[in-house]
C-alpha cells in the first residue's frame, strides 16, 4: 500500500472537524435536543395542528408550482443560453446569477413593489381580477425568482456537453425535431435535471426572506412554514418554535438525501458518455 | 454544396422557433428578474435626491452598514480558512468517513435559514445548552455582534469548500508529493504550489461568501434582537423601514446592497473567464478551450 507522504493532515482535519462541529452539528443537535425534549403526543400536538398543517400546505404546493414552472422556464432559458446566439446573451447569462447573489430581504420588497395592485405589474393584472402580492401567488411568485438559477445552471453544462452527432445521428433516421428532442435530448438532461428540480425545491421551502414581504402572512392562508416557527419564538413559545423547525430540518435531510442520490446518478450518467 | 452549408441545422434552429424561445424566455426573465432591479433604483430614487442621500446618511444605516461590513470581515475570512483546511484535508488525504464529512459540510446549504437561527437560539439562548452558563459568566452572544457572526458562518460554511473541492480532487496530488519529495515544508507547499493552482475557485467561493454573508436576512433576523441602531445589519434595516411605510428610505438602503450584487455577478463572470467555478467533473477540458476561442 502507498504511504501518503503529504503533511498537515491533523492541523486541517482538525481546524475542519472543530469548524463543523462548532458551526454546524451544535446547533442542529441543540435543536433537535429540545425538539425531543417535547413528548411524542406533545410533539405531534404542535406539528398537526391546523394552522402547522395549513402552513404545510401552502409551503409545498406553492413550491411545487413554482418548480414546475422554473422546470419549463429554467431548461428553456438553458437552451436558449447554449443553443442560440443573439445579441445580449453574455448579459442574460450573468443576471441568471442575480437571485443568487440579490439579498432575499431585497427581492422581498422589489416583487412586493412590482407586484402589489399599485405596482407595474399589479396594475395590470388587476383589470383581469389576478392578485399577486399578499396572496398564495405572491409566494410562488417568490419562490420562482429564488430559485431560478437552480435548473439553469445544473442543465447549462450537460446541454454544452452535448455530443451533436447523437442528434445528427437521429436526424438522418429521419426522426422530426420534437421526436428527437422528446427521445434523444431529454433523456440525456433528465440526470441534470432532475437535481436541479431537487435543490429547486428544497430551496423553495425553505426560502423565508423573500417572501414574507409578498405573503401577507394571514394564519391558514398565506403562512408559510419558517414564518410560522419564527412566530412562535416571538410568542416565546420555544418548544413550538423546536417543533416545528424540527419538521424543516427533517424536511430539508429528505431533500438533501433525495438530491444526493440524483446528483450521483447524473455524475455516474455524465462520467459514462 | 457551399461550405455555409456543411452543418445540417440542430434541433430547435429553425427560425420560429427560435425566435419564440428566444422572445418568451427573454420576457419572463424581464419580469422575473430584471424588473426588480430596475424597481429598486426607481423607487430609491423616487422622492429625489435628498430622501436617498439623507437615508444614506442616516446614523442607523451608517450604523447597519458598519455592523454588516463587521460581519463580513469576521465570517468571511473564517470560513475561506476553513474552506481550506476542508479541501486540504478531503482531497489530499483518504480518512474514513470523508463521504459523511462531504455531506455534512452541504447541509447548510439545504436547511431553512430559520432552522439555523432557531438552531442557535437553542445553543447560546436563555432556553439553549450554554445559555444559563453564558448569563452568569456575562458574555452575550445572541443579539449581538457574535451570534450575528455565527448565524452567517452556518448560512456560508459549504461556499468555499464547495469551489475548492472539486477542483483540488481533479488536479490530483502529484504536484504535492514531489514537492515533499524535493524537500519543501507543508506550509511552502501549501502557499507556492497548492494555492497558486486554486486562487481563482478560492477567489470566487469568497465573493460568493462574501454577498451572502452581506445579504443573509433569515438566520440573522433570528439570533439579532433586531435592535434600532444596535443589532440591525443591512438587510434588517430595510425591513425596519419598509415596514415603517418609509418605502423610499427602504430601497435607498435596498439599492446598497443591490450594487453589491452587480459588483457580485460582474466579479462573477470575470472569475469565469479565468475557469472558476465550472465542475470540472461536467465538462471536459478540450471544450472548455474550443468554446473559449470561438467566443
Amino acid at each position: 500500500m502507498k504511504r501518503n507522504v503529504l503533511p498537515g493532515l491533523p492541523l486541517s482535519l482538525g481546524i475542519t472537524l472543530f469548524y463543523v462541529g462548532l458551526i454546524v452539528v451544535l446547533p442542529l443537535a441543540a435543536l433537535v435536543f429540545k425538539a425531543a425534549s417535547l413528548g411524542p403526543s406533545e410533539y405531534w400536538a404542535i406539528v398537526s395542528s391546523p394552522r402547522a398543517v395549513a402552513s404545510y400546505r401552502v409551503t409545498v404546493l406553492s413550491a411545487l408550482v413554482a418548480t414546475a414552472f422554473n422546470l419549463v422556464f429554467g431548461l428553456a432559458l438553458a437552451w436558449v443560453l447554449v443553443r442560440y446566439r443573439f445579441p445580449g446573451r453574455r448579459i442574460v447569462d450573468a443576471i441568471v446569477d442575480l437571485p443568487f447573489a440579490l439579498p432575499t430581504a431585497v427581492a422581498g420588497i422589489a416583487l412586493t413593489t412590482l407586484f402589489a395592485s399599485n405596482g407595474w405589474f399589479g396594475t395590470l393584472l388587476a383589470p383581469f381580477g389576478i392578485k399577486v402580492a399578499y396572496t398564495p401567488l405572491g409566494i410562488m411568485v417568490a419562490m420562482c425568482f429564488t430559485s431560478l438559477p437552480f435548473i439553469v445552471r445544473t442543465v447549462q453544462p450537460v446541454l454544452e456537453d452535448l455530443d451533436p452527432a447523437l442528434e445528427e445521428a437521429a436526424q438522418s433516421l429521419g426522426g422530426s425535431d420534437s421526436a428527437i428532442f422528446l427521445r434523444v435530448i431529454l433523456p440525456l438532461l433528465m440526470p441534470a435535471l432532475l437535481a436541479g428540480l431537487s435543490l429547486s425545491f428544497a430551496r423553495s421551502l425553505g426560502e423565508f426572506g423573500a417572501i414574507i414581504f409578498i405573503a401577507g402572512n394571514q394564519p391558514m392562508e398565506t403562512e408559510i412554514t419558517a414564518l410560522l416557527a419564527f412566530i412562535r419564538l416571538e410568542e416565546y413559545d420555544y418548544q413550538a418554535a423546536a417543533a416545528i423547525a424540527s419538521v424543516l430540518l427533517i424536511t430539508a435531510f429528505l431533500m438533501l438525501a433525495a438530491t444526493n442520490l440524483l446528483q450521483a446518478r447524473a455524475l455516474r450518467y455524465t462520467a459514462r458518455s | 454544396m457551399t461550405p455555409t452549408r456543411r452543418k445540417p441545422p440542430r434541433v430547435g434552429d429553425g427560425p420560429i422557433i427560435r425566435r419564440v424561445l428566444i422572445g418568451a424566455t427573454l420576457f419572463f426573465g424581464a419580469i422575473l428578474v430584471l424588473a426588480p432591479l430596475i424597481v429598486i433604483a426607481v423607487e430609491a430614487f423616487s422622492q429625489g435626491l435628498k430622501v436617498y442621500a439623507a437615508t444614506i446618511a442616516h446614523p442607523d444605516t451608517g450604523h447597519a452598514i458598519y455592523l454588516t461590513v463587521a460581519t463580513a470581515l469576521i465570517a468571511v475570512p473564517a470560513n475561506t480558512a476553513f474552506g481550506l483546511a476542508a479541501a486540504w484535508a478531503i482531497t489530499k488525504f483518504d480518512f474514513w468517513g470523508r463521504r459523511v464529512l462531504l455531506v455534512v459540510i452541504e447541509i447548510p446549504f439545504s436547511i431553512s435559514p430559520i432552522v439555523a437561527g432557531v438552531a442557535y437560539l437553542f445553543v447560546y439562548g436563555l432556553q439553549g445548552l450554554f445559555g444559563p452558563m453564558l448569563e452568569s459568566a456575562d458574555i452575550k452572544i445572541l443579539f449581538a455582534l457574535p451570534g450575528i457572526v455565527l448565524a452567517s458562518m452556518f448560512v456560508t460554511a459549504p461556499f468555499v469548500a464547495r469551489e475548492l473541492i472539486p477542483l483540488m480532487q481533479a488536479q490530483g496530488r502529484d504536484l504535492e508529493e514531489a514537492a515533499t519529495s524535493l524537500g519543501a515544508s507543508g506550509w511552502r507547499i501549501f502557499f507556492s504550489v497548492t494555492l497558486p493552482n486554486v486562487k481563482w475557485a478560492l477567489l470566487y467561493g469568497v465573493v460568493l461568501c462574501n454577498a451572502r454573508v452581506m445579504g443573509e436576512f433569515g438566520a440573522v433576523s433570528v439570533v439579532s434582537g433586531n435592535i434600532r441602531g444596535q443589532t440591525n445589519t443591512l438587510p434588517l434595516h430595510i425591513e425596519l423601514l419598509y415596514h415603517d411605510y418609509q418605502a423610499a428610505g427602504a430601497f435607498a438602503a435596498a439599492s446598497i446592497l443591490a450594487t453589491l450584487a452587480v459588483v457580485t455577478i460582474l466579479a462573477k463572470v470575470g472569475l469565469e473567464r479565468r475557469g472558476a467555478g465550472r465542475r470540472p467533473a461536467l465538462g471536459s477540458a478540450a471544450k472548455e478551450q474550443n468554446t473559449g476561442t470561438r467566443t
